[in-house]
């Protein structure tokens, strides 16, 4: 069923290494990220400064929701912004190459195929996150961060990348230009992202709909340190959805007209 | 081993091949052979299970091209047009991926590889990146991942396609080498290169098959249907040569050089035998009576450019 999964994962996990856009990536999302967290950090010691004369202020004062929950939040922003520039190549130049022809005439299944490639851009987008864990290792050194808190976010962050690697895969599986393959994902993402807020719009169904197909909905609770089985369920579903219809596309060459 | 049955295929809205139907036997170079747009590049896809056929059926070694695909392609070695390869990757890499993807033992991986590296010269490219290549290059290493795993059919979408001389005159022998133990199908729009390569051809136009079989074949029923050529030297004026203008037998005369002449005849054994007595007793010298034979670009020329089919009596389609 899966059959050439690995192969195909390490030839694209190869292509992906040996390509300056992977790293070119992967240094800005590093270079932002040390940003956010910079100015967060900045922002807590300022408070911090001012509270040893506030008694009041001290007691609602500490790193879970001064830093690690908006570090998350933009770490989360950040990798929507750039998860398309993992995927966008993925099909659109096998598509652009031709040798999409040559990949499918090896003995490997379309699914073995489909999920090889989700699988190295899943690797390579923990590559990208492996960049920011120096930044926690910091969070411990200046103050005493809930451990638990900061597991259950990475949690969060790795699910969401993993249902924006599954829309980005399946935009590219549409086009044989990258950059439309982009921007397509990024544009789908940020609408699937933020359309809860039109909740108001429609009528009270309506408005149940579009907050559940929210990705805004779900991540929440992974910032506060809760992991709730049905908002991991969301982005497996998420997930599953889109690499489900990448499979129909890659199936249309086998229709019959 | 591989039976095209009946098969149409559409891109859309657009007629690619209409009801192509040909078989194809073991251990043999079978050339497919037509202008571009042929439709020769549409089957060869069908065959490697990369397209469906709209309607019709293939069958490679007793599996369906639908039901089971990747049983097939386990048998087939494919260079696809032009040689699309992952440029980022070395050779060695790109075969190394090839190998697995073919589902070979990891065990004999490097052997195999180290085998259709030699096979297609390959050795000082091992470590260079295929964006590096030079389009003969990169055509060898287009080879090398058909023929790893040692599958028994290739098939290959003109496989000599932007070549310089010497090296098609090498890729030709080499495909001719592998059709004694492999089945192998290619396509080509280069006349001689299927005279020379391949012992069967199948001819393509407009996505149909206008003619096939055995390079010999062809030629002979062609020849069945046409004509006799006779030379002869002629030291006189052709204005004295009326009477032999006027032979019903005589399909036409042409001069050839300053006094020698061609004329063809119809091909009647009683017809011949009057009319060459009839020329030797007017005093004329034969130089030749021969068959005329047809080089498989008169047979192309005839089928596809002019669209005659009227000569050619062999086993025509539709
Ligand atoms: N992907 C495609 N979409 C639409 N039409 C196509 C496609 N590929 C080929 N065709 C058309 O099908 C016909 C046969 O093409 P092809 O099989 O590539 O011919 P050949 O290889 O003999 O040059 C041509 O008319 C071509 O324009
Ligand atoms: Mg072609």
């Amino acid at each position: 069923m899966v059959k050439g999964l690995n192969a195909v994962m390490k030839k694209d996990i190869l292509v992906m290494f040996s390509s300056p856009i992977y790293y070119i990536v992967s240094f800005i999302f590093t270079l932002i990220c040390g940003y956010f967290f910079y100015s967060n950090v900045m922002y807590f010691n300022l408070l911090s400064i001012q509270a040893s004369s506030d008694p009041f202020l001290s007691e609602m004062l500490n790193l879970s929701d001064m830093v690690i929950k908006p570090f998350f939040g933009n770490i989360i922003i950040i990798t929507l912004l750039f998860i398309p520039l993992l995927t966008m190549r993925i099909f659109s130049e096998e598509k652009r190459q031709g040798t999409i022809e040559l990949l499918f005439t090896y003995p490997i299944s379309d699914w073995g195929c489909l999920l090889g490639k989700y699988f190295a851009v899943m690797i390579s987008y923990v590559g990208m996150l492996l960049w920011t864990l120096p930044l926690v290792v910091l969070m411990g050194i200046i103050g005493s961060p809930d451990w638990g808190i900061v597991l259950v976010a990475y949690i969060g962050i790795l699910l969401a990348g993993m249902g924006f690697s599954a829309f980005g895969v399946f935009c590219s599986s549409l086009t044989e230009n990258q950059i439309i393959s982009a921007v397509l994902t990024f544009g789908g993402l940020l609408l699937i992202w933020a359309i809860g807020w039109m909740k108001r719009l429609g009528g009270e169904i309506v408005g149940k709909v579009l907050e559940y197909i929210s990705m805004t909905t779900h991540i929440e609770s992974f910032s506060i340190g809760v992991l709730d089985s049905r908002d991991i369920l969301y982005f497996l579903i998420f997930c599953s959805f889109w690499l489900y219809f990448t499979k129909k596309v890659l199936e249309q060459r086998y229709i019959k007209r | 081993m591989i039976q095209v049955i009946d098969v149409t295929k559409y891109y859309g809205q657009r007629l690619a091949v209409e009801g192509v139907d040909f078989e194809v036997g073991e251990r043999r170079v079978v050339g497919l052979l037509g202008p571009n747009g042929a439709g020769k590049t549409t089957i060869l896809r069908i065959l490697t299970c990369y397209l469906t056929p709209s309607s019709g059926r293939v069958v490679v070694s007793g599996y369906d091209s639908e039901k089971e695909p990747l049983k097939i392609r386990e048998k087939i070695g494919f260079m696809p047009e032009n040689v699309p390869l992952y440029g980022e990757l070395s050779v060695w890499q790109f075969l190394g991926f090839v190998a697995d993807s073919k589902g070979i033992n990891p065990r004999y991986k490097r052997q195999e590889i180290s085998k259709v590296i030699s096979l297609c010269g390959l050795e000082r490219l091992e470590r260079r990146l295929i964006r590096h290549l030079s389009k003969g290059q990169r055509q060898r290493v287009g080879l090398a991942q058909a023929l790893l795993g040692d599958p028994p059919i290739l098939i290959l979408d003109e496989p000599t396609a932007g070549l310089d001389p010497a090296q098609v005159v090498e890729v030709r022998e080499l495909i001719k080498g592998l059709g004694r133990d492999k089945t192998v199908i290619l396509s080509t729009h280069i006349l001689p290169e299927a005279s020379q390569v391949c012992q069967e051809v199948i001819i393509l136009n407009n996505g149909r098959v206008v003619a096939k079989g055995t390079l010999t074949e062809l030629g002979k029923r062609m020849e069945d249907s046409d004509q006799i050529s006779l030379l002869f030297k002629l030291d006189r004026d052709l204005q004295n040569l009326e009477w032999l203008r006027d032979d019903p037998m005589i399909l036409g005369l042409t001069q050839c050089g300053k006094h020698l002449y061609e004329i063809q005849i119809k091909p009647s054994e009683d017809g011949i035998k009057k009319l060459v007595k009839k020329i030797v007793d007017a005093g004329i010298g034969i130089l030749e009576l021969r068959q005329k034979e047809f080089s498989l670009e008169e047979i192309f020329v005839k089928l596809v450019v002019y669209g005659d089919d009227t000569s050619y009596k062999g086993e025509m389609v539709r």
